[in-house]
């Protein structure tokens, strides 16, 4: 049964790690020249069916046919052979290689034993030109924008002759410009007869760029539908299996006392550079500010700093009116701090201790959980499974260990862990990352809840639409600095987008009046 | 149920390893024309068949025990102390050298003080490298490498012209120092079984409350697991470090008193590092780094020493191959990775199998 010109053709694959199903069935259809969405929380089982896909896992049974033809694909040479590339969402470049040198690695065009770079640049030019990437092949990788790394891996895919482009995540790293230039790249592709799978869980780029979503929940595929006729509301509820609300109900915000201060805070990064440059910025009880801006500004190391994770060089930081810089963590987090760190696996918890035990993490040294430098175990059971019942996290009982989770139930277990302790001051970095639509409805309420019991909430997030939906205030950060502190109500994305990648304020809002302006002319010449 | 398994599997693969090594051994054995069985029979007859090797097997085991425990302990924190055997011949040196010193104190005051005198030993030599690892961040196996073979030559300039006068050995330690008895060797028809047994298996409970019961176990654990998630919890894991590493010298100290004031009753110059570092670190893998299987495979390891030696005389095969058969079980032992990776190969196709059997049902 030939039909339709399906490039691939992933029929009824099933692939179990233990009595655990990732992939459960699944069937996935891909026409040539389309550009196909792979939607599922996370968890869901796409990354497994990707990986299959790819070569680097075999699938416990089912049938995968590449161009009609039954294939069996036992490892990354052979897909590579059958034209399979995955544009990788953490790049795997060499930081100090040039562009040349990044994408011929490991297929190096050989003159006698010596790499003949001269045909390399020439064929990374053409490819480039051809699909529009504008890249430039002599530049060295850690001299260009996160952007262009991205368009670097997509050419390294299609230097070794892929006509099935995977794209895992692509839009996780960039500013909503180089999103919209990714998605003109994209439909340059599949004008050029190439096929496109598209992994993400953001429900308007699949709107934006996507011809059919095949959905998946649960390793199961619930089908697959025309993007045209489905609207984001009915892509989300396939995908969570139950309605969702996107917006966050919240009522206006009554800012009171100062509860966080930062004033004139100089930071470095690890190798040394001034990461954070001079920054000043305050937070109010009964308020959230938000932080925006790409990864790599400073955030993660503004939040180290204030949390005792990082040494600061010089300013000051004030909690609760009492001076915490460079105090350890463990004072600051008694003066009034919780904190649902960035990367819940490294920081949030100690993966193979129980979930009680990381439910203790931060006061398993205090009276009821030990006595006298004893722990106390009943006691520690007891505190976990009051949480685990108050913070809704849905786990067989509070011994497992924490890894075996799903990363929405971690991240519950995180924030009932640092809520309980009733702080005055909550740090959120990036608290919904790879979450499902449920799991990040369930967190911006419990923030919000937060901000109305009057306490300060900083809120750190490279995604706009949180930041949009439950900041009070926003701070884009850029360059180690505040850009601009602007309000949710009268910002729209593309100022933000702007001001994200080191605009001014009054720069953005002339770009974008201009950009305006230009449209109404355009229109009127139309007409 | 899963918990189950895999407590059923820490227990099943360190059988299975020394079980696998017992084949190759026997393999090896055939290979060079002697009987296998009659090679392990005397084995057995030489460690367990009479109280005399039964105590001598326990006396084997009594420093594995401490040492293997030493080890442990660094690796809960992520730590590996290599120099287990370095610190070891500390605390021999420390304690014998106490007993030297003091041999008239009376008895009750001069064991603990060269006990002590010996975890003090091995917990200085051990915390030089948990000090530069966790304030210089130097790499604990050159540091503890390293530090064996100062702790050797030391311990043997210590012999030769500091402890005696040119000599290859100490004079005995007087009768107040030793941990000797006549009470134990009466009961074992003479075997030099000592007390240190029993102190081997009180550190043993200790050390298995102090890893599971306390707050400062708890940090150690989470410092190894997680050395990022320690610190954003506020412990220090540089306190940990240096902790841990004190308590496993002490530890591994504790293990070479042993043989100072319980077994050999001195110190000599050494060729080369005792041996009971690198076996506890051996016994400590088998054991899982649980305090209670580190007593169990302790006892296997004394048992395959003391009975090892019985086996040329027993069954004609060479010391040599005795020693052979013993490094083919340990290197089982140290390969139970291995054996883990084949025991979740073979535990697949079940699954298929079940499943095939649930899509069937599906259908019908």
């Amino acid at each position: 049964m030939v039909d339709e010109n399906y490039v691939i053709e992933m029929l009824n694959i099933t692939k179990a790690f233990g009595t655990f199903k990732a992939n459960d069935n699944i069937n996935l259809k891909v026409k040539k020249g389309e550009i196909h969405a792979l939607l599922g929380e996370n968890g869901a089982g796409k990354s497994t069916l990707m990986n299959i896909l790819s070569g680097l896992l075999e699938p416990t049974s089912g049938e995968i046919k590449i161009h009609g033809k039954p294939v069996v694909i036992n490892g990354p040479t052979v897909a590579n052979k059958l034209g399979i590339g995955m544009v990788h969402q953490h790049f795997m470049l060499v930081k100090k290689f040039t562009v040349t040198e990044n994408i011929i690695l490991g297929n190096e065009p050989s003159k006698a034993g010596f790499i003949d770079k001269k045909v390399a640049i020439k064929t990374i030019k053409d490819l480039s030109e051809r699909y529009g990437l504008k890249v430039n092949p002599s530049k060295v990788v850690e001299d260009i924008s996160v952007g262009m790394e991205q368009r670097v891996e997509i050419l390294k895919t299609l230097y070794r002759g892929a006509d099935i482009l995977i794209f895992d995540e692509p839009t996780a790293v960039l500013t909503p410009q180089e999103i919209d230039e990714l998605i003109l790249i994209m439909r340059e592709l599949v004008k050029e007869g190439k096929s496109i799978i598209l992994i993400t869980h953001k429900l308007d780029e699949i709107k934006a760029v996507a011809d059919r979503c095949t959905v998946i929940r649960r390793g199961k595929s619930i089908g697959t539908v025309d993007v045209k006729s489905t609207s984001q509301q009915e892509l989300a509820d396939l995908m969570v299996g139950r309605s969702v609300s996107f917006k966050t109900k919240k009522g206006p915000s009554h800012p009171e006392n100062v509860v966080l201060k930062v004033e004139n805070l100089v930071v470095k990064e690890s190798r040394g550079l001034e990461a954070v440059k001079n920054l000043s910025l305050e937070v109010r009880a009964g308020e959230i500010l938000g932080i925006a801006g790409i990864d790599g500004n400073g955030q993660s190391e503004l939040i180290q700093a204030i949390t005792g994770l990082r040494k600061i060089e010089s300013g000051s930081i004030e909690l609760e009116g009492k001076a915490i810089g460079n105090l350890p963590p463990r004072k600051i987090t008694e003066t009034g701090l919780g904190h649902i760190p960035e990367d819940r696996h490294k920081y949030g918890l100690v993966l193979k201790m129980s979930l009680a035990e990381n439910i203790a993490l931060q006061t398993y040294y205090q009276k009821p959980l030990s006595n006298h430098g004893f722990l106390d175990y009943p006691a520690i059971k007891e505190y976990a499974r009051k949480l685990i019942e108050e913070f809704d996290v849905r786990t067989p009982n509070e011994l497992v260990p924490a890894s075996a989770l799903s990363g929405g139930n971690q991240q519950k277990a995180i924030i009932a862990r640092e809520l309980d302790r009733n702080p005055s001051l909550l740090i959120a970095a990036q608290p919904t990352r790879g979450l499902d639509v449920g799991a990040i409805e369930y967190i911006h309420k419990r923030l919000i809840e937060q901000r109305d019991h009057k306490k300060a909430v900083l809120l750190m997030s490279f995604e706009l639409d949180e930041i949009l939906n439950c900041s009070d205030r926003i701070a884009v950060m850029y360059d180690g600095k505040i850009a601009a502190i602007v309000d949710p109500k009268q910002t729209t994305e593309q100022e933000l987008g702007l001001l994200m990648a080191g605009s001014s304020l009054e720069k953005a809002r002339a770009a974008l009046q201009a950009e305006e302006e230009e449209k109404k002319e355009a229109e009127l010449i139309e007409s | 149920m899963n918990h189950k398994n895999e407590t059923l599997r820490n227990i099943s693969v360190p059988v299975l390893s020394v079980l696998l090594g017992l084949i190759l051994g026997a393999i090896i054995m055939l290979i060079f024309g002697y009987d296998p069985i009659l090679g392990y029979k005397s084995l057995i007859e030489g460690s367990v068949g009479s109280s005399f090797y039964i105590g001598e097997t326990l006396r084997q085991a009594t420093p594995l025990i401490l040492t293997a425990l030493g080890f442990a302990v660094a690796n809960t924190a992520g730590f590996f102390n290599i120099g287990v055997a370095g610190q070891a011949l500390f605390g021999w040196l420390g304690s014998v050298t106490l007993a030297i010193m003091f041999p008239d104190l009376p008895r009750m005051l001069l064991i603990p003080l060269c006990l002590i005198g010996g975890a003090v030993a091995g917990a200085i030599w051990a915390g030089i490298a948990g000090y530069l690892r966790a304030y210089f961040g130097t790499s604990e196996v050159i540091v503890t490498i390293m530090l064996n073979y100062t702790a050797l030559y030391i311990s043997n300039h210590m012999v030769r012209n500091v402890l005696t006068n040119a000599d290859d050995a100490t004079p005995r330690i007087s009768d107040n120092a030793t941990l000797r008895s006549g009470f134990l060797a009466n009961i074992t028809d003479n075997s030099t079984l000592h007390y240190g047994l029993f102190i081997a298996i009180i550190m043993c409970i200790v050390m298995w409350i102090f890893m599971n019961k306390t707050t400062a176990g708890y940090e150690l654990r989470a410092v190894g697991l997680n050395s990022f998630a320690a610190e954003y919890a506020g412990m220090s894991a540089k306190k940990n470090i240096v902790m841990a590493m004190v308590i496993s010298g002490a530890l591994a100290g504790l293990g070479g008193s042993m043989e100072g004031i319980g077994n050999f009753q001195n110190i000599f110059v050494m060729s080369s590092m005792p041996s009971i570092g690198f076996d506890g670190m051996a016994v400590s893998l088998l054991g899982a780094g649980n305090p209670f299987g580190i007593l169990v495979s302790a006892l296997l390891f004394g048992a395959l020493k003391i009975g090892g030696i019985s086996m040329p005389m027993g069954s004609d095969v060479p010391t040599e191959v005795v020693d052979i058969v013993i490094a083919a079980i340990i290197f089982f032992v140290g390969a139970n990775y291995l054996i883990r990776y084949f025991m979740n190969k073979f535990n697949q196709p079940k699954i298929k199998i079940t499943q095939a059997v649930t899509a069937k049902k599906e259908v019908n």
